[in-house]
């Protein structure tokens, strides 16, 4: 039991189960998931639909934190992306051909990966703080996003193009389907391969890493760039779900979101171990958040006031010294209970 | 003497720690003169004085966001509390309260925002990174709590900041908000230079074990250089009223960003322990030299404004690593 | 002799950790004017026993008494307030602030809220002339090597009042010079009546500057005696339970076969590091290279290993020229380095002992050939078996480990890749005894077997026991180059280094 509850993603699910429980109260059916016109619907879906990018964007920014670093660019390689797809889809001459949308896609995925790695040159090759090497490209990456769309919001009827963002396939949402490919294929580059040792290592102590024969500028080029190539398919699905490219606000401050997802989810922003289970569990936590702030009907002025308030609920609840602090207060009137809680600790 | 820099002349080359500074001042300089050349009547003393004029209040910011940094912490929530700043004069203003009385209230409450997370970051252990991004969100939705519109302020006191000049002689002048702005710069350089808490902070910023190791208040000095800085995110805002003569929940937006642009630019680095308060100081300047440059320009669309700020910032960052790189 | 009144007095001491008696009725005593060494092995409960006398544990049983009253202190700063300083092997000070703010912060003078800047570096000077110290107090600590650090946190240490100096390990970075002024100064705080307790591992020092000695193993007191009345090897026997058949089995080691050439190295150099060298090391051969600390040696390593750029030279392996660009070129050309700074250079403390042994070995094969869990496992055993590593729990984080099973971690590292040059630096420094013998031991077997072996250590006999040719370094220059036959004695080579200084 005891190892249950120190386990470092016990916290965020009850704060998810507890954020879930009280949309039930307000909201009736809200854990029903039905499958009408072939297509699956419910309100669980929902939040999974719609927290589909940030989840996105989240994972890309775990492994960027893991290696130490930060990337506050992402707002505006969503923003870049999506512009870049909708102005290539208005150009074609017929905005419902597969053909002419995947190479839109691939385009705008293509000029993802590049600003990503651009991020990766700049902190590993020229050695600025990942901070202020990502800043640039959130300055300048929203002014490119907007001259890409002339500062216009660019509107596209397409219907494959709709399809990433609000399509269905196989009854799935088919931004759903894009997550758990995603998610699938970064575990797997983590986990299954061995690109996650070296992470970890690297954000662990990167001079000893270098000294082991691991090519650290190699694993920061290609974490950045499969950063920004996550950013990008979230700046499809967002741009897509609206049919339109909005230069100056998609994405807007979605890096922050992302980041506190990571930090929710268990990664330290300091580097090295990190979680993607984590990760999408704190996605979950902060789209469920939006969702239950409508559901219950919080009036919009206050949202951010309740997303603090929950934000350092859940952070209060992960802090080890927190938890000591106002917990194991009561009953610690003897001398004898250190020791025990000592013991406790090294045998989780 | 100290000028030998052979390849074996020892490891003290004595003025390495003044050096991010300096190149930060030069490349200033440089410029400025570029600036002076491009175009006509940019050279002179009063373009200067408008960039403090109009950087006043992120200059404010940014000294409060040096203490922190120097500490090896950060603080994302300094945007939204000037915003808050704004809001809560303007709004007090409106119901008849005396300007006097709100300005000593605003600057009572960023300091008390300021206190509140430096506790948390302090006794909970939890990163400042989150804990001043919850924050953020907690001064932004207090804006739009208070209301959502642009507010603006009538009130004459606050009319007089705005509106007077300090004539400095040969037709420069600045605003009293500069003179505001200065004394706060003045300020703290002497209370990170003379005084006990100063040092405290620099200890802690470069290694916190070893400052608590050494007897030193790490928790006092962690949580003032927090009330430090909501102190200063709320005189921002102030200035920021006086500036724009309304509160308005979306003003300040990314600030934070600016702030931590500008003191990182000045040479201060985000691990703690190194760094210069003149740095900061030259780095607003160099934002706000790239903002004159830019509205000198003239016909730049506002999507290449932003653009021509990133490759500036671009150029200034690589600029500053090479020069820096070379000298070591 | 009369012996005076103890000082300090700790009565039957027991500290219990999770699964371990780390201290169990210890007893031990400190008389002004007099330096004590605290000996032990590695959990022998000598760091234990530091931290229970300084606050930073309570204890479980027994009592302590400073100056006669009973005491027990909540951290190391009530301590420190009670007159006992430590000064620990890595340095606690700020190493970004000057010299003289590190030796007053908390207590600079002032005059009116302000610091008196002129007088703190005036009074600092003062401090550190009185231990022989003369140094620019308004430079950055950083700027100054770690033995001026050390002293540094000396002077602070004894500036603050102190009854009882706690010194651990310091010496464990210092080279002979170093050394021998900070017995000067410690003689000099002694004949002020502070009482010193002296960690080291270097019985040579500690049998130059103790007094007494308390020896500890496995959290018991063995016994307090004189050290002059306590040989080395009577000692050595109390510490580990054994004699000292290990380390002396070791000795007359053959003379180096004449094999082929394996690297060799030609005018490499770099500006501001080490001065153009030209060494040859052969298969199966231990090459040493003695010098004092910051003579160059450690740099010579790194750039054999491509862990810095050579500015000039050349490096042929196996005859054939070679680009040692980065580490990773010379993994690939079978080179391995054991950096000498563990903590920065070698561990991820994050990871367990599997991963950092497995490090270099994925490094190596890159991300896209996972080394399959079985694989790893079976080559954590292997080595955690081969090389005693304890606990040996392959899934343990590393930075649970003691010092010499980290060391011996990232050994295995590195033997996992079957090197062709191992490069050794400082691998038995702040280790104890046991675990010196069996890295010692290893390196020679490993030699044996083929592999060659640069040798880097501080202390000259080790040098002597393991080496084939022992290279000479001063002031970052290459100055000699010496077969180890019956001739080469540390006095020799002792001889050598300084009076490379006068050529």
């Amino acid at each position: 039991m005891s190892r249950f509850l120190r386990h470092r993603l016990f916290w965020p699910a009850v704060i998810l189960a507890a954020l879930l429980l009280l949309n039930l109260v307000f909201t009736d059916h809200f854990f029903s998931v039905e499958i009408k016109d072939g297509h699956l619907y419910g309100s669980l879906v929902d939040i999974v639909r719609f927290g589909a990018p940030l989840i996105l964007v989240a994972l890309g920014m775990t492994l960027v934190i893991a290696t130490g670093g930060i990337d506050l660019s992402v707002g505006s390689v969503v923003a870049i992306s999506g512009a870049l797809a909708c102005l290539r889809i208005s150009d074609l001459g017929d905005q419902n051909s597969t053909g002419g949308v995947l190479g839109a896609v691939v385009l705008a995925l293509a000029l993802s990966l590049v600003l990503g790695a651009w991020n990766g040159f700049l902190v590993a090759g020229i050695g600025i703080q990942p901070i202020i090497a990502t800043l640039i490209l959130m300055v300048a990456g929203r002014g490119l996003a907007q001259l890409v769309t002339d500062g216009q919001i660019i509107t596209v009827n397409s219907s494959p193009y709709k399809l990433i963002g609000g399509g269905y396939w196989l009854t799935l949402p088919f931004g759903i389907i894009i997550v758990a490919a995603v998610l699938a294929l970064t575990a797997f580059l983590t986990r299954r391969l061995a690109l996650g040792l070296l992470i970890e290592s690297v954000g662990g102590n990167a001079e000893a890493s270098r000294l082991a024969g691991i090519s650290a500028r190699g694993v920061l080029m290609m974490v950045y760039a499969f950063c920004g190539l996550c950013a990008g398919v979230a700046g499809l699905m967002i741009s897509s779900n609206v049919s339109s490219a909005d230069g100056n606000n998609a994405g807007l401050w979605i890096e922050l979101d992302a980041i506190l997802a990571v930090v929710i989810g268990g990664t330290p922003l300091a580097g090295g171990r990190f979680s993607l289970s984590g990760t999408v569990l704190g996605a979950l936590i902060i789209q469920t958040l939006t969702t239950t702030i409508y559901s219950i009907g919080v009036p919009p002025e206050t949202t951010l006031l309740f997303k603090a308030l929950v934000v350092t609920i859940v952070c209060l609840l992960q802090s080890p010294a927190f938890r000591e602090k106002v917990f194991h207060r009561r009953g610690r009137p003897t001398s004898a209970r250190p020791a025990a809680e000592e013991k406790a600790t090294v045998t989780a | 003497m100290t000028s030998t820099t052979g390849p074996l002349a020892g490891r003290r080359t004595l003025p390495r720690k003044y050096i991010p500074v300096l190149v930060t001042a030069a490349l200033f300089m440089a410029m400025f003169v570029a600036g002076g050349i491009r175009y006509d009547g940019f050279a002179t003393g009063q373009i200067i004085l408008n960039v403090f004029i109009d950087n006043a209040f992120l200059l404010v910011v940014a000294v409060g966001m040096a203490f922190v940094i120097l500490t090896g912490g950060i603080d994302l929530s300094v945007g939204s509390v000037v915003a808050l700043a704004t809001m809560i004069s303007a709004v007090l203003l409106q119901h008849g309260w005396p300007a006097y009385a709100v300005i000593a209230l605003v600057l009572a409450i960023g300091a008390v925002l300021g206190l509140g997370m430096g506790a948390i970051i302090h006794y909970f252990e939890i990163q400042p990174f989150i804990v001043t991004l919850a924050g953020m969100f907690l001064a932004r939705g207090l804006c739009y709590t208070i209301g959502t519109d642009s507010i603006s302020i009538e009130d004459a006191t606050f009319t007089a900041f705005a509106q007077s000049r300090i004539e400095l002689g040969g037709g420069m002048w600045v605003s009293p908000s500069v003179l505001i702005t200065a004394v706060v710069v003045l300020a703290a350089a002497y209370v990170l230079h003379y005084t006990r808490l100063g040092r405290n902070v620099y200890a802690t910023g470069g290694s916190e074990q070893s400052a608590l190791l050494m007897g030193l208040p790490v928790a006092r000095t962690k949580i003032a250089v927090y009330t430090i800085s909501g102190f200063c995110s709320a005189l921002g805002g102030l200035l920021l009223s006086f500036y724009m003569l309304s509160g308005y929940g979306l003003h300040a937006v990314g600030m934070e960003l600016d702030a931590i642009a500008a003191v990182v630019i000045g040479g201060t680095l985000l691990t703690g322990g190194t760094g210069y308060l003149l740095g900061t100081v030259l780095g607003v300047l160099v934002l706000g030299l790239i903002q004159t440059i830019i509205s000198f320009e003239g016909t730049l669309s506002s999507w290449w404004t932003k653009i021509f700020i990133g490759l500036l910032l671009f150029a200034f960052i690589l600029l500053q690593r090479l020069i820096g790189a070379r000298r070591r | 002799m009369a012996v005076p009144a103890p000082i300090l007095r700790m009565n039957g001491i027991g500290k219990q950790f999770p699964g371990v008696k780390a201290l169990d009725g210890v007893d031990f005593r400190l008389l002004p004017g007099e330096v004590h060494a605290l000996m032990g092995e590695n959990g022998a409960g000598k760091s234990t026993l530091i931290k229970v006398l300084t606050g930073v544990y309570d204890i479980d049983a027994g009592e302590i008494e400073l100056e006669g009253r009973r005491v027990a202190f909540s951290s190391p700063l009530a301590a420190q307030q009670a007159g006992i300083s430590t000064v620990y092997q890595e340095v606690n000070l700020c190493t970004n602030l000057s010299v003289a703010e590190n030796i007053f912060i908390g207590r600079e003078p002032r005059r009116l809220g302000r610091i008196q800047w002129t007088t703190m570096r005036r009074r600092a000077a003062e401090i550190l002339a009185r231990l022989d110290l003369y140094i620019d107090v308004s430079a950055p600590l950083a700027s100054y090597s770690l033995a001026i650090q050390q002293m540094v946190a000396i002077a602070r240490a004894v500036d603050v009042d102190a009854k009882v100096l706690i010194l651990d390990e310091p010496t464990s970075s210092l080279d002979a010079g170093e050394v021998a002024q900070l017995f000067r100064v410690m003689r000099r705080l002694k004949d002020q009546g502070i009482a010193i307790l002296f960690v080291s591992h270097f019985l040579d020092q500690i049998y130059e500057i103790s007094d007494r000695m308390t020896v500890l193993r496995n959290g018991k007191l063995v016994g307090e005696y004189l050290t002059r009345e306590l040989g080395q090897v009577d000692l050595i026997g109390k510490m580990i339970g054994r004699e000292l058949a290990d380390l002396e089995s070791l000795e007359g080691r053959p003379l180096a076969r004449q094999s082929a050439p394996l690297v060799e190295a030609a005018d490499l150099g770099r500006a501001g590091s080490v001065r153009p060298f030209t060494l040859t090391i052969h298969e199966g051969e231990v090459v040493g290279l003695a010098g004092l600390l910051g003579s160059g040696r450690t740099e010579v390593a790194r750039l054999l290993f491509g862990a810095d750029h050579a500015g000039s030279g050349s490096v042929k392996i196996g005859g054939e020229p070679v680009s040692l660009r980065t580490p990773r070129a010379a993994v690939r050309r079978k080179l391995a380095f054991c950096s000498e700074n563990r903590r920065a250079e070698g561990l991820i403390p994050d990871l367990t002992v599997r991963e950092n042994l497995v490090l270099a070995l994925q490094a190596a094969r890159g991300w896209t050939r996972p080394i399959p869990r079985r694989r790893q496992d079976e080559l954590a055993d292997k080595y955690i078996a081969a090389l005693n590593i304890r606990p040996a729990d392959p899934d343990q984080l590393i930075r649970n480990l003691s010092g010499g099973n980290q060391q011996k971690v990232l050994l295995a590292r590195w033997l996992i890749m079957e090197p062709r040059l191992l490069i050794l630096d400082e691998p038995t420094r702040g280790i104890d005894v046991g675990a010196k013998a069996e890295i010692q031991r290893l390196v020679a077997e490993l030699s044996d077997g083929g592999m060659a072996v640069l040798f880097i250590s501080a202390e000259l006999e080790e040098v002597l026991r393991l080496s084939h040719k022992v290279g000479v370094l001063r002031d970052r220059r290459l100055v000699a180059e010496l077969d180890n036959d019956e001739g080469l004695t540390t006095d020799t080579l002792t001889e050598t280094i300084a009076s490379g200084a006068r050529s």
